[in-house]
Formats: C-alpha cells, structure tokens, sequence
C-alpha cells in the first residue's frame, strides 16, 4: 500500500484542514522554544545533543593531541585555552584531567543518551505507535528544560577557579570530594539531567503503555518501541540511587559530611578535617547501579534503531522477532545485577566476585541473542545498501567487537591485568562510538526524510560512513594492544615515563592521527546535515517503502499538533516485507487488507 | 486530535495517564530514598566507632501523628469530590494544608535544638544521615504542600470545567502523599529508635 502523492504536497494546507478551528498563531517562541509538541521537543534534543557530541569530540582531539606529542603546544586554539589551562599553548596536567572527565561526562549524559532517548526516542516513539504526542507535553517540555539548564551548567564549569570537574566521569571519592569547584558544578550539572532523565524516560513508559493506537499490541510494536520501553525502566530505576549519591557528594563537598570520607585520610602530609567512618567504596556501588544499566541506555536504542533500518532493507521480516524482545526485556532485568563487575579491583572479596562475574556471563547471552537474530536477519536477503543501511550493518560487528572484548573484562582474574588499561578504553569505545554513534547516524540518514521532508545525499553519506568506518577502527583497534602491553589510562603523558609500555607508545601518534582525520571524516556529515535541510532531494511520505506507521500514516514531516489526520488502526505486525503474494513489497501496519496482486 | 486516556481509564490497563505516571514516579522515588537507607545500614553496620545521637523522640512523634492524619484528610479530601461536595474537598484539602505545616514547624524547632546543642551534619556520620534524610523528606512536604495549595487555590477552577479530571488530580496528589508519609514512617523508627 502506498500513499498517494498528491495528499503530501500542499503542507501548508494540511495543517489548516487539521487545525478544526482551534489553530491559533503561536508565536514563534512558543512554536520552537518553548514547544510541548513531541516533534519540536525531539528535534531540540537532537540539535543540542549534536552540538554536545561536537564538543566533546573537541575536548576529545586536544587529549589525543597531547598524548601524541606530549608537552607540545597544540596549534591554533592552544592560544585561546588561557594561561590557567595552557600556558604558552602547553597542555598543563590539570587541565588534560578537567578534559578527560568532562569528555566522559560530556558524551554519555550530554550527547549520546539525550540524542538517542531524548531526541529519537520522543521524535519516533508516539509516531511509531499512533499516537497524537507524548502522554505528558509539558513534563516533555520540562525534560528537555532540565537538560539544556544542566548542560549549560556543564559548560559553566569550565570557567570556575580550578577549571571543571576533573575526578573522571566516575567521580570516585575521596578524590571527587577534595576536588576543586568544578566538582560541585558536575554534581549540580548531574542532578538537573537526571530530573530530566527521569521526567522524559516516565513520560515514555506512560506513552507506550496508554496511547498505543487501536490494534497496536504488544507483539505488533516496532522492536524500535521495545527497546525505549526497556531503556526508559532502566532509567527510572537506576537514575534516582545515583541522584541520592550525588546529594551525599554535595553534602560531603558543601557541608562537611563523611559518607564518602575515612577516618584519617592524609593528602599533601596533613590530616583532613573530616569526622570520617564514611566509605569510599559506597560511592562506586552507588556510582555503578547507575553506570551498568546506562550502558544499556546506550546501546538498546541503537539496537532498536538498528533492527528497523535491517528489516526495512532486507525487505523481509526480522528474524525471531519475540526473540528480540524477550532478550531486551531479560537484558534490563539483569543490567540491575551486574553493577560490581565494575570494581574487581576494590577487594570486595572473592564471594562477591564470583557472583558479579556469574551474572556478568549471564547477560552477555541475550546480548548475543540480539546480535545474532540481527545477523541471521541478513541471510537470503538481497540487501538495498543505502547509507542508513551501511552505518546499520557496520554496527554488528563493530558491536559484536566490542561485546566480545568485555568477556576478559567481566572475569576477575583477566580484569585484574586489563583494569584501568587502554584495553578497557578500546572495550567501551567499540561499544558506543562506532557501537551506538553509528546506530544514531543510521537512524539521522534513516529519519531525516520524516523529519526534514527531504533526503540526505547518498554519495556524501557513502564517504562518511566509508570513512568513519577507517578511522575509527584506526583509533580504537590499537588500544587493544596497548593495554595488554599495560599503558594505563588516564596518563598524562600517554605513558611515556613506564619503560615496560615503550614497545607499544608509538601506536599514540598513529591513533592521533587517525582521529584527526576521523573529525575531518565529519565535516562531510555536517555539509551534508545542514545543505540537506535546505537543498535536499524532496523526499515522500514513505521513501524507503517502510511498513511501520511513522511512514504510511503521515505526511514527512508529520502533521503538526495531532501527528495525524485520523486515528490510525494497525491491523498487523511491524515487519510484513515481501509477503508471498502480495502486489507490493510491504505491507503497512495500517493496511487493513493485503493488497492482491494483479 | 487530543491526547487519549487523560481523564477515562484505558481498558487494557485499568489506569488513566496520570495514575500510571505517579506510580512510576513513586518507583523511582523509592529507588532514591531506598539508596539512601541502604547507605544508611551500610555506613553504620561497617563502622566500629558509630556515634548514635539522642534525638527528640516525643517531638518525632507527634509528627508521626501529623502525617498520618494527613494521609486520612487527604483521602477525605478526594471522596469528597467523589460524592460531589465541594465544600468539604475545601474543608479536608486546607487540613492536609494545615498537618503539613504544622508538620514542618515542628521540625524546624527539632532542627533548631539540634543546632543549638552543636549537631550538625558534619558532627559525625550519624548527624549528617539524619539531616540528610529528613532534609530530602522535608523537601518532599514541601512540593506536597505547594501542589496542595496550587490544587485549592488557582488550580480549583478545573471543578467547573473539567470536574472528573480535577478528582483525578486530587487522587494523584494523594498517592504521592501517602508515599511522602511513607517514608517518614520508615524514618521515624529507623532514626529516632533503632
């Protein structure tokens, strides 16, 4: 079933014939600032967070500069850092801290969750379901509000005495706690977008639960939808211990408190003046409840993403599609009990890490589940290799790479050697950079037809992706290496003072390299992001000959308030591709017959 | 199109929006109190010098009694509306108003004998569990008491238009009420007794 053409045309007049008299001008700071329209919201979300991954890319490529040519000025901008920062263009040890802390905080909390959650999430969810907005507009607005205030606090922090936080995104104690300002900055910063965590992922829970459109039962919703469900209970149940941690850190750093501080603790030769009795470890169980299941934050969407753009361009359904779904929902379930994999390294005891490590074994099979349901998908397939697609099947085994390294890391005895090594850094980075970041671009190429009207350019696209598949793997595949050979993270020097680590040290310069040229790689996306929204190819309500409902019961873009002109009413699963037949290669969810051939 | 199921409940799951909303709300408020005693069991049972203070347990008590009577006129507040009778909706809402001041006054001469004796929360562990618990609850009185007073005042006008959304307003409040009375019934014995 396809939409006729004609319907899609005159936009303007569309939005008159929706508005049943109640159309008032809003003016524009109500329309784009201060919207509670879902889409408005999502796109919001979308540009903040882009700006946000930019930036923390930036902070990213001055430590990559350092750890290349340690103690020499960085070009061009190392002027403009400030004699607290970089004296003479110099990278100084503190400020290398500030930005190895803020890079971590900057892309999790600041850029990947809130593209992913906050602008797909709230852009796609209510389309995909049929439903007119989220379930709560102005908690939605809020949400978003909270956000934007905690990353301007974020960015504040930096102009602190001190610089901002630099105790590492973990914010371990009792180093977080003497730390200077920025580190209340951080927690203040943290508080706000955990409200807005919570706020956004509630909004969601109630949306998929309430407003589904008629017929849209559980097993016909878009494995997309699944993966926010999951993603949003995560985040409602793991956020808050992290808020009550991070009000204990506050009291700790603004009241003299000692949840996180022992008794007799010396720095620089002179007692602290705390009570003590606190305890440090308590901080990184509370710290990592949270952090276990964000990483499930991060890559669960992608998954979802990721699902949608294989099964629309293999053009047959996902393979073991209640499979998916009950992996992702026992995948949350166990997120919860794994948290201490994290710290082997404390001497929490052996029981403990026995049982850590047995969960940690555990939750790594509905991973492969997914993963592998997604490759299976791929079999017999003849595959449209458009761009979404691309970034769609570099994701498995950018994925499986990334899993597959964490097994050492869930397993004590390994993790002891690997803990805090480049090792680790090449794990989690394989996750979530060309892991989730390649899951968003697959969904930016993949919905920017519905959100734009128009289409992306496919050759700029192929280069950024051919390219960005180079480098990173360039970037990431040598701190394997290195952090078997032992080079720690967090060095300033990139480990140039160990002599055990020097065989390995030259690959520093060649990751440098590879990531300068991975951010040249990205001035492709951003030409084509932005001449796109402008000049692109006018795209179709349906370009991509989609079955779920976001493509075949709206315009691109949707209607205004109200998504769409009627109700939709879904009479069949998500991914009916190429059904024995059927006259056309899909059949929508809002079909409610089959079209017959002939 | 308007957003379905803000005021009638959806037939497969029993609830309207809001009443979903709040429970969730509530599960990650559980959540954030629950880290809180579990830091609390934590720190106390794996320190060997804990330092236990004598608190105003009289005082304590009669703030029990605040709060659970305020968990009473707040159910007697919604049934009201239920039954259509605004006035004592008015009568029960001001009360529940009224035991959560009386509530915070109290409090706030517990805080004040505290200072005075020089216990404050960097005292010691047990001092800063306790500011910071019935600080966090306290401030959970507080956005009570604003939404109570929004709810009789300004947000009143929503009996004449949209009478059922309004009783479930007042039911919403008065789940996330008796959570905040919840929780200070855990407070009270687990602070002031144990």
């Amino acid at each position: 079933m396809s939409i006729p053409e004609e319907r899609f045309v005159d936009e303007a007049g569309h939005d008159d014939a929706h508005a049943h008299g109640e159309h008032h001008d809003e003016s524009f700071i109500w329309k784009y600032v201060f919207s509670t329209d879902h889409k408005t919201i999502g796109i919001q979300y979308g540009l903040t967070s882009l700006f946000f991954l930019l930036f923390g890319f930036c902070l990213m490529l001055m430590m990559r500069w350092q750890l290349a040519s340690p103690g020499a000025p960085i070009p061009i901008i190392g002027g403009f850092l400030g004699q607290a920062n970089a004296p003479g263009g110099i990278m100084l040890p503190e400020f290398y801290n500030q930005l190895g802390a803020m890079h971590g905080t900057i892309m999790v909390f600041l850029g990947v969750v809130p593209m992913i959650v906050g602008a797909f999430g709230n852009y796609i969810v209510p389309l995909q379901i049929g439903a007119p907005d989220m379930a709560f507009p102005k908690l939605n607005m809020a949400s978003y509000w909270f956000y934007f205030v905690g990353g301007v606090v974020m960015l504040a922090s930096f102009f602190l005495p001190g610089g901002a936080a630099n105790s590492g995104w973990t914010s371990y104690a009792p180093l977080s706690i003497i730390a200077t300002m920025g580190q209340t900055g951080w927690l203040i910063g943290m508080i706000c977008l955990i409200n807005s965590s919570l706020l956004g992922s509630m909004n969601f829970i109630v949306t998929i639960f309430q407003l589904r459109a008629p017929g849209m039962t559980w097993m016909r919703l878009p494995f997309f939808v699944w993966a926010q469900l999951v993603t949003s209970f995560l985040l409602v149940l793991a956020f808050p211990p992290l808020e009550a941690a991070g009000a204990m850190q506050l009291m700790d750093r603004l009241a003299g408190t000692s949840f996180f501080m022992p008794s007799g603790l010396y720095v620089s030769g002179q007692i602290l003046e705390y009570a003590g009795g606190g305890s440090v470890l308590l901080w990184q169980h509370l710290f990592w409840f949270l952090a276990h299941p964000e990483v499930y934050v991060l890559i669960l969407p992608a998954m979802g993403i990721v699902a949608e753009i294989i099964a629309n361009n293999t053009r047959k359904p996902l393979w073991g599609y209640k499979a998916l779904v009950y992996s992702t929902v026992f995948l949350g379930f166990m997120s919860f009990i794994v948290w201490a994999h994290h710290m082997f390294m404390t001497g929490m005891g052996t029981v403990i890490s026995a049982f850590f490590q047995t969960t940690t074994m555990i939750i790594s099979i509905p991973s492969v589940v997914i993963l592998t349901a997604l490759l299976i998908s791929l079999w017999g397939a003849s595959i449209r290799f458009n761009t979404p697609m691309l970034f769609a099947l570099a994701f498995l085994p950018m994925f499986g790479i990334g899993g597959l390294t964490g097994l050492p890391l869930g397993l004590a005895p390994a993790d002891i050697h690997l803990h805090d090594t480049y090792y680790v850094i090449g794990h989690f980075h394989y996750v979530v950079a060309p892991g989730t970041i390649f899951g968003i671009f697959a969904g930016i190429y993949y919905w920017f037809p519905k959100i734009t009207g128009r289409m992306m350019n496919e050759v700029l696209g192929k280069l950024h992706f051919w390219a960005s598949l180079v480098f990173i793997n360039c970037i990431f595949a040598p701190m394997f290496l290195q952090g078997l050979a032992g080079v720690s993270r967090r060095l300033y020097d990139g480990g140039a003072q160990y002599s055990h680590v020097q065989p390995v040290l030259h690959w520093n310069t060649f990751i440098s390299y590879s990531a300068f040229l991975l951010a040249a790689a990205q001035i492709l996306f951003i030409v084509n992001f932005l001449w796109s929204i402008f000049r692109g190819k006018r795209a179709t309500a349906n370009p991509w000959e989609a079955t779920t409902i976001e493509w075949t019961a709206t315009t691109s873009p949707p209607l205004g308030h109200g998504n769409f002109e009627t109700l939709p009413r879904v009479y069949r699963g998500p991914y009916e591709y190429s059904a024995p037949g059927a006259e056309d290669s899909f059949i929508a969810q809002d079909a409610a017959t089959a079209p017959q051939g002939g | 199109m308007d957003i379905p199921y803000t005021v009638e409940p959806r037939p497969d799951t029993g609830l309207y929006n809001a009443k979903l909303g709040i429970w969730l709300f509530l599960a990650s408020e559980v959540m954030l109190f629950g880290a809180l005693f579990s830091s609390y069991i934590l720190l106390r049972t794996s320190d060997p010098n804990w330092y236990h203070a004598d608190l105003n347990v009289p005082m304590a008590t009669l703030n029990t009694m605040f709060l659970i009577t305020s968990s009473v006129t707040v159910v007697l507040a919604w049934a009201s509306l239920r039954l259509n009778n605004y006035a004592k909706f008015k009568l029960y809402g001001i009360l529940t108003f009224l035991l959560a001041t009386a509530f915070m006054v109290v409090k706030g001469f517990e805080y004040n004998s505290e200072f005075t004796h020089g216990l404050y929360p960097a005292t010691n562990n047990f001092m800063a569990v306790y500011f910071t618990m019935t600080g966090l609850h306290g401030l959970h009185v507080l956005g009570g008491m604003i939404v109570i007073a929004y709810l009789l005042g300004p947000g009143a006008k929503m009996w004449n238009t949209a009478p059922e959304r309004f009783t479930n307003r007042v039911e919403t409040f008065g789940l996330y009420w008796h959570f905040v009375d919840l929780v200070w019934i855990f407070l009270f014995p687990a602070l002031y007794l144990l």
